[in-house]
């Protein structure tokens, strides 16, 4: 991947927002070829989507509940740990999944709006897949840094308006 | 000098110095709500916690004494090291490396250090606010050279040479510069570092902005052929580690300079805080990636907002260092005093007036683009607006 392109990957994930026009002035490009690496980014999956990073705890009725769940799982021949990844990941409820390496296989992280709908998620869901050996769930109590973003006021700019 | 009140309870030096011209604006500016500021002449990040920390966790383990007075001996190892792997500088901790309380007291020493009553320094234009005033203060005369928007800033052996006369001690040169974001690369620097032997100089380079070069690689005066015997050269970490409120600068000089600064600080500062020397041991240790994360920004600032000024018709020359644009507002026929007040009066975006950094910095405006992009793509459509009522 070249530089520019580096750059472009770095700018867009500390702001999905930027415009095309702003983007190509930062880096030095014309519009129309940052359209092309963003395109090409696109294409080749590098760049999967753009979201935005939400408090939803600010969010009266959103509230919700979100839970990390070690899985300890068998893996099986020929397709490994694949093959259970993708029937945990198919839940629209599961928000990441990761292999990992040490005392648990898969990690998964599980949202919904209350407690007993992710106790029946693990229990009605994940614990009746075959290779599944035991689950471990822990609850999220509060959210401080999430991709890179404090949240709360982070820190501020303390700087005097106008210095030599 | 004949127009300047005497108070008979204050010296006439003192007298003689004019109050900053930036202090007009900061009163007009801190006074208002809800302005942007383009006018601060200082990083927007915050002092990367790995500093923070080991300057706290020095509090903790009770370094709370007086240093060495020329600073603790792993931070001038580590100045040393750190100089050499950069910018191809040799200095010895033990006899050439001196960590002072900013930059600036760097050049108040060196300033003091060097001249006697009547003495000239040339002051390279536009520049900081302060070179004026402590040449002033230890006695000297400063003579100023102005650069100006078609060299890009630059400043040639020639116009100095002009400039010189046979009370010329030292030349004061600031590149990258603050204000106007100028570099110059070897070849130009040579031209000088020539004229400096021919007659005879002093040269004191101040390359607090020597990090943030972001087309070519930064030249340390020091590094030119003969130059280290008669260079003072100033940095600190106040721009590139995000430390300005740290008041952490260091001055590398061949021994002799070195000894006569060192017996000025000693006598008037003891010793640099030595809590902020062990944040900085840290800053130098912990390697350049913050240095490189925080450049990268700011170049990609520097390219939006100049491109931006060029667009909505401002003559900007691409600046190729420190956090600073330094547009040219000549068209509008305001002065840059005018044109700086109306901004900020009429669009709430303080900027710095250009004249108050000396000959050369009239007709322009400081833009510090240390500053979120949400803020420079806000400010870039206000000089706009004003721009379209003033045309």
């Amino acid at each position: 991947m070249n530089e520019k392109a580096l750059e472009v990957l770095q700018i867009i994930e500390g702001d999905g927002r930027v415009t095309i026009q702003t983007l190509a002035k930062m880096v030095d490009l014309t519009e129309e070829e940052v359209k092309n690496i963003l395109k090409k980014l696109e294409d080749e999956k590098v760049i999967l989507s753009y979201s935005a990073v939400i408090d939803w705890s600010k969010v009266e009725t959103q509230e919700g509940v979100t839970a990390v769940i070690d899985v300890k799982v068998t893996p099986q021949r020929g397709v490994g740990f694949d093959e259970v990844a993708e029937r945990i990941y198919r839940f629209p409820e599961v928000k990441a999944l990761y292999l990992m390496s040490g005392a648990y296989d898969l990690s998964v992280v599980i949202e919904g709006n209350s407690m007993s709908q992710i106790a029946r998620f693990v229990s009605e869901k994940l614990s009746t897949i075959d290779t599944v050996i035991s689950t471990t769930t822990h609850f999220q109590l509060k959210k401080y840094k999430h991709d890179g973003v404090v949240f709360d006021q982070g820190e501020e700019d303390h700087r005097i308006v106008v210095t030599p | 000098m004949s127009n300047i009140k005497t108070n008979s309870r204050l010296s006439h030096r003192v007298q003689t110095i004019k109050p900053s011209g930036i202090r007009r604006f900061f009163d007009l500016a801190s006074k208002m709500d809800n302005i942007i500021s383009l006018g601060v002449g200082e990083p927007d990040f915050i002092t990367p916690w790995n500093v923070r920390e080991a300057s706290i966790s020095s509090l903790e383990r009770g370094f709370t004494a007086y240093s060495a007075n020329a600073g603790i001996i792993e931070l001038r190892r580590e100045i040393s090291a750190y100089m050499s792997k950069r910018f191809s500088v040799q200095y010895d901790p033990e006899q050439e490396v001196l960590v002072t309380v900013g930059a600036s007291e760097a050049i108040d020493i060196g300033m003091r250090a060097i001249l006697d009553e009547g003495d000239e320094v040339i002051i390279v234009e536009p520049s900081f606010v302060s070179y004026v005033p402590l040449v002033q203060m230890a006695g000297g005369v400063p003579v100023s050279v102005g650069t100006n928007n078609q060299d890009n800033f630059k400043v040639s052996a020639q116009q100095i040479e002009a400039a010189i006369t046979d009370r010329t001690k030292a030349l004061m040169l600031c590149f990258p510069n603050n204000p106007t974001g100028a570099t110059m690369n070897r070849e130009e620097m040579i031209e000088i570092a020539q004229l400096a032997e021919r007659h005879d100089l002093l040269v004191f380079s101040d390359e607090i902005y020597a990090e943030l070069s972001y087309d070519e690689q930064h030249v340390s005066f020091a590094s030119l052929p003969n130059m280290k015997d008669r260079t003072i050269l100033i940095s600190g970490f106040s721009k590139s580690f995000a430390m300005t409120g740290w008041r952490l600068g260091f001055v590398l000089a061949p021994p002799d300079l070195l000894a006569a600064m060192l017996k000025l600080h000693q006598y008037s500062l003891m010793c640099a805080p030595t809590m902020a020397q062990y944040g900085a041991l840290e800053a130098l240790q912990s390697g350049m990636d913050d240095i490189e994360r925080m450049k990268q920004s700011y170049k990609q600032r520097r390219n939006y907002v100049v491109k931006s000024f060029k667009e909505i018709g401002l003559d900007c020359h691409i600046p190729g260092g420190a956090f600073y644009a330094f547009p040219s507002i000549e068209k509008t026929g305001l002065s840059s005093e005018e044109f700086a007040e109306k901004l900020l009066l009429e669009e709430r975006v303080a900027v710095v007036p250009g004249h108050v950094f000396g000959k050369g910095g009239e007709g322009h405006i400081r833009c510090s683009y240390a500053t979120s992009m949400d803020n420079l793509e806000q400010s870039v459509e206000r000089i706009q607006r004003l721009l379209s009522r003033v045309l």
